[in-house]
């Protein structure tokens, strides 16, 4: 942990990470529409193709991102398995006098939902955790939904809100293993004994940890209040958002690869989803 | 024999990832038994991160930590490979035989948390109890130690660390900071661990709290024989209390040794950024301004010592007068 695990960003100077935050966003809500229209074979290999060149241009190593997978491969097995024994159709693979039934479709849609789960992570994790920062990420929404203030949603709170959250994930991490570590030195035993008591060897963390929140969002409040924040109204932006040339290439990209993956439904090779 | 020896120890913070950091690199340390030792350095020179590895809390990623000759993480890693020749384990499944070699390998390291202890830096944040008389007894406590025996280690600790007997049936969130602090200094004296390591145990006190702290923990060393470890970066507190001194700089250990050998390094000293002691400075001013004075000197103690010599011997010199 140690303070650097800041949500999944993993810094580097591709051109994906120097992309306006906004757009990134954007690609991401189109990006994942694309894998749900997708449902031919030859989209899903366009899908696929996108997703490793994505990789390649983020040039964060595919280690890490397959990492991120691990987690869901159980529901990944899960679905396949169920669309393998529960998808019916009309090329049976194995012998009618058996109970199992797996059909030619069974296995083809256990493919494209395999596919379509890992590429909609891979896909929104680039655009989004692995290359933005959240603080990045937080603007961007408080800009894309920046219309909703006209019926009255008070859109900066909320992005105040997030930023600061967010702002504080390492530092209560970090409090957190700092306090851990004081009360493990003196002698609390954190893994031993029946549920009941390792729930109360917690005790010793959660008050302290509590306690430093509850003063550090005084403060916070404090600090604020002492530089005049009043909310969104009239503030100005030390980092004001900009879309360049590389932005709207972005997005000229990212529609015309929808309208592709839109247009590669209808291709019959190999297999089309019903 | 040293009480403590670090043998070539590195440590590096995340490694393999892009944020990969080394805090201590091939560090060498000896510390002997029943002596103050400070631990001087900048922010950021692997203080901290030294006395993490002392009590097992943290594995050195190479390298070694003695205490009384024996390594603290190898006695652990020992049972996990040799688990399948040890009586203890003969019959039980592989399953139920790591499970009991994980308990045991706890346990070991609780009891070495005993033998050392350390306090961290802030340590008023680890308070958690209804009364200070609780936190204090929470170490003793998790030592499975009898009641009294309990109340007689609290009280103690209390005397040690000058925590007043009215306070300990306070909630320990009513205590100001320096009280708080000497409140956190007693749980782990509680505990009466025979070394005593400590990570800036006077940082944000006014002079008074400082004293206090300091003065408590000598006077546990005193008492007890202990072994103490003290880390900061105040010159003038490793002057007035530490008889040997580490010095550390970008992960690594620069100088070490008895107090006088190493100060009289000054230069090198102040070379590091290192501010040596301000009586130690003004001293060494009047030196240069012809007095023949002594400029071996670093407590306010030993300057008035020295100061009274040059008095009485009636000598005179320089045009400052």
């Amino acid at each position: 942990m140690k303070g650097v695990s800041f949500g999944q960003y993993y810094p580097s100077d591709s051109i994906l990470h120097k992309l306006d935050p906004r757009t990134k966003v954007i690609m991401a809500v189109f990006y994942i529409v694309c894998t749900f229209v997708c449902k031919s074979a030859a989209g899903f290999l366009a899908l696929t193709l996108s997703a490793l060149a994505l990789v390649f241009i983020s040039r964060i190593p595919l280690r890490t991102i397959l990492r991120s997978i691990r987690p869901l491969l159980f529901i990944i097995a899960f679905t396949s398995l169920m669309n393998i024994f529960f998808t019916q159709g009309e090329r049976r693979l194995t012998p009618e006098s058996w109970v199992i039934s797996i059909y030619v479709e069974g296995l083809w849609s256990a493919l494209f939902m395999t596919l379509r789960i890992m590429i909609l992570i891979v896909g929104t994790s680039l655009f989004l955790t692995y290359t933005t920062t959240p603080i990045a990420l937080t603007d961007a929404l408080e800009n894309l939904l920046g219309p909703l203030k006209k019926i009255r949603v008070p859109v900066h709170d909320f992005a105040m809100m997030m930023t600061i959250a967010l702002r504080f994930i390492p530092t209560l991490s970090d409090e957190t293993e700092k306090i851990m570590n004081a009360q493990k030195a003196r002698g609390s035993d954190l893994s031993s004994g029946s549920l009941l008591k390792k729930a109360k060897a917690l005790v010793p963390i959660l008050i302290p940890l509590f306690v430093s929140a509850i003063n550090r969002a005084f403060e916070l409040a404090a600090a604020m209040e002492c530089r005049c924040y009043h909310g969104g109204e009239g503030r100005t932006r030390l980092k004001v958002l900009r879309y360049r040339t590389r932005d709207w290439v972005a997005m000229l990209t990212i529609l015309v690869f929808f309208a592709g993956i839109f247009a590669l439904r209808y291709v019959p090779w190999l297999y089309i989803m019903g | 024999m040293d009480k403590i020896v670090l043998d070539h120890v590195s440590y590096i913070y995340g490694a393999g990832t892009p944020f990969e950091r080394c805090a201590l690199d091939d560090v060498s340390v000896n510390v002997r038994g029943g002596c103050i030792t400070g631990i001087i350095g900048h922010t950021g020179s692997g203080k901290s991160t030294m006395v993490q590895l002392l009590n097992g809390l943290a594995k050195p990623t190479s390298g070694k930590v003695l205490l009384d000759g024996y390594d603290i993480n190898s006695t652990l890693d020992e049972l996990l490979v040799a688990w399948k020749d040890r009586e203890e384990y003969a019959g039980l499944s592989r399953r139920a035989a790591k499970k009991a070699i994980r308990a045991e390998m706890e346990g070991r390291r609780r009891r070495l948390c005993f033998r050392v202890g350390l306090v961290m830096q802030y340590p008023e944040y680890q308070l958690f109890e209804e009364t200070v008389f609780k936190d204090i007894a929470y170490g003793p406590r998790n030592m499975g130690l009898e009641d009294v025996e309990i109340e007689a280690r609290v009280r103690e600790a209390a005397l040690f660390t000058g925590v007043d007997p009215s306070w300990l049936d306070k909630s320990p969130f009513d205590l100001s900071g320096g009280e708080k602090r000497r409140v956190a200094l007693a749980g782990v004296i509680a505990m009466r661990p025979e070394v005593l390591v400590l990570d800036e145990p006077a940082a944000g006190l006014d002079p008074r709290g400082r004293s206090f702290i300091f003065e408590g923990i000598r006077n546990y060393q005193r008492t007890t024989g202990s072994t103490v470890l003290i880390v900061s970066h105040s010159m003038e507190d490793m002057a007035r209390y530490c008889d040997d001194v580490i010095v550390m700089a970008n992960a690594k250990v620069v100088m070490q040794g008895a107090r006088r050998e190493v100060f009289a390094h000054v230069d090198e000293l102040s070379e590091m950024g290192l501010s040596i002691p301000q009586i130690t400075t003004l001293m060494r001013r009047l030196r240069a301004r012809g007095l023949d004075i002594s400029d071996n000197v670093y407590t306010v103690e030993e300057a008035m010592e020295a100061v009274k010599r040059y008095v009485a011997e009636g000598r005179t010199g320089g045009e400052l007068v």
